[in-house]
């Protein structure tokens, strides 16, 4: 299983046109502020359409220009983490999780909502609104909304840009974690080369709308095929034995 | 016998106000809801015509609704062929004049509410696997629920106190269509001013009390 994508479009005088594919591994985007990483999360999931394109999962077409066909958001079974998180305030954190099982028949729908809650220490916040929450607490429910019905993808839109710099290596840590329960594509939109060094199978570097480079990320780090991706990758050289010392705080958390 | 009739008025105009405004909650909220998120051809047509009683004198509006639903009007007619009913100088007439005059405020509010709801709730409504309707429902009307009641209160206010489109279609029947603001206007211009003081107070201090427990019921549900 893998995703493969082809995506062109333009959007206010802005073009992407970049194409990729992907196995059950972490790959990360990784580029400057509008270079069009998070575009291309919004085209995958159906939220906007490609004026022309392919994504594909698996055996599974979700769009295809050329077939005319555009599976809606809704019916794409992609699993999507807000910048924002996006929280229901109105719901509880046990219903918002609920809203997230769709495809799960009704009678075992509270069951799995209450695992995934155990799974990822939420227990006990079934009735807090998001408001009363925590911001570790929120980004947990917000994985347990998106990955409930076990999704076939998973979507991160920097999701823990917002975070101060403990909870964003806790919840490094935790994304580590659920990888191993979910077996899936996860594709992680980031402008942080930490982040990316710690998390990434493979990176995918963008640059103004196109690919300037596909690579693990060692090499990426090693052999930058030209300027602007050097500038990307050695921007914050100053971080980047803090990516060392996560690491060495990984295996000690590893109990 | 004049206390009664005083009475009548008053039970009338909030029958009236209160038909009106389920009415305009009922067709608004769906209206307010396809101007804030379809696109389609004729929005801006749609827009300015339910827009337009808002600012045309009720007497137009009232004229309109005779052109339309009046025994000889353009739906009227065909109501009144088949069933023999005509909406004209009935208690009914009230309420779809203040309907009209009324569904305006309740789009602008909910309008203005919906588009207002964080464009990423919604996306997220759809990548949690939920549809347009669902959407709409379980999402989008809670949170723009603030925006929906403050229409609604706006809405039974004007309706309260609508006059010169509900005089154009239902008339001024004393005991069938005369609502206070009606009542008010034929006891003043038959110089019955000590009758017109009463009503007038009367009024002013139920509508008071409406809008007191307005603010109070708003704060209880935000």
């Amino acid at each position: 299983m893998g995703l493969a994508v082809e995506l062109r479009k333009k959007v206010n005088g802005f073009a992407l046109d970049v194409a990729w594919e992907i196995g059950d591994e972490l790959a990360v985007l990784f580029g400057f502020s509008g270079a069009g990483k998070s575009l291309t999360l919004q085209l995958i999931a159906g939220l906007l359409t490609p004026d022309d394109g392919r994504v594909q999962l698996g055996g599974e077409v979700y769009f295809d220009s050329s077939q005319g066909l555009n599976v809606p958001p809704q019916k794409r079974s992609f699993g999507y983490l807000f910048q924002d998180l996006a929280l229901f305030p109105h719901m509880t954190a046990l219903e918002n999780v609920m809203y997230g099982a769709t495809g799960i028949a009704k009678g075992e729908r509270l069951d799995r909502a209450r695992w995934i809650l155990k799974t990822f220490h939420l227990e006990g916040l079934e009735r807090k609104f998001p408001a009363e929450i925590s911001g570790g607490e929120k980004q947990r429910v917000a994985f347990a909304r998106a990955l409930i019905r076990s999704p076939a993808v998973l979507l991160l839109d920097e999701p823990f840009s917002s975070l101060d710099n403990p909870l964003r290596l806790e919840m490094r840590r935790f994304l580590m974690e659920i990888r191993k329960e979910f077996e899936i594509p996860v594709v992680l939109v980031t402008h942080d080369l930490v982040e990316a060094c710690t998390l990434a199978d493979r990176m995918i570097v963008y640059s103004r709308g196109k690919i300037a480079q596909v690579g693990a990320v060692a090499d990426v780090l090693k052999c930058p095929v030209d300027e602007e991706v050097e500038l990307l990758v050695n921007r914050k050289s100053l971080d980047l034995p803090s990516v060392f010392s996560l690491h060495g705080q990984k295996e000690d958390s590893g109990m | 016998m004049d206390g009664d009739s005083v009475l009548f008025s008053l039970r009338l105009s909030f029958q009236v106000a209160l038909g009106a405004t389920a009415l305009v909650v009922l067709v608004g909220t769906p209206l307010a809801y396809l101007l804030a998120i379809c696109q389609f051809r004729g929005k801006d047509l749609l827009d300015i015509l339910l827009t337009l009683p808002l600012v045309l004198p009720p007497t137009v509006t009232g004229y309109y609704l005779i052109v339309l639903f009046g025994r000889k009007g353009i739906i009227g007619a065909i109501v009144y062929q088949l069933t023999g009913f005509s909406i004209m100088f009935t208690w009914y007439a009230a309420v779809l004049a203040s309907f009209v005059v009324a569904l305006p405020l309740t789009i602008k509010a909910s309008r203005a509410a919906i588009e207002s709801v964080d464009k990423n709730l919604i996306n997220a409504s759809y990548t949690s696997g939920h549809g347009a309707l669902e959407t709409a429902v379980r999402v989008i009307l809670p949170l723009a629920r603030r925006g929906i009641i403050a229409g609604a209160v706006l809405s039974f206010a004007r309706a309260l106190g609508e006059f010169g489109a509900t005089l154009m279609v239902a008339g001024n029947i004393p005991g069938r269509t005369d609502t206070m603001p009606i009542a008010i206007y034929t006891k003043v211009s038959s110089g019955d001013w000590s009758k017109a003081h009463l009503m007038v107070i009367i009024f002013t201090v139920l509508s008071g009390l409406v809008l007191y427990s307005s603010n109070k019921l708003s704060r209880r549900i935000f």
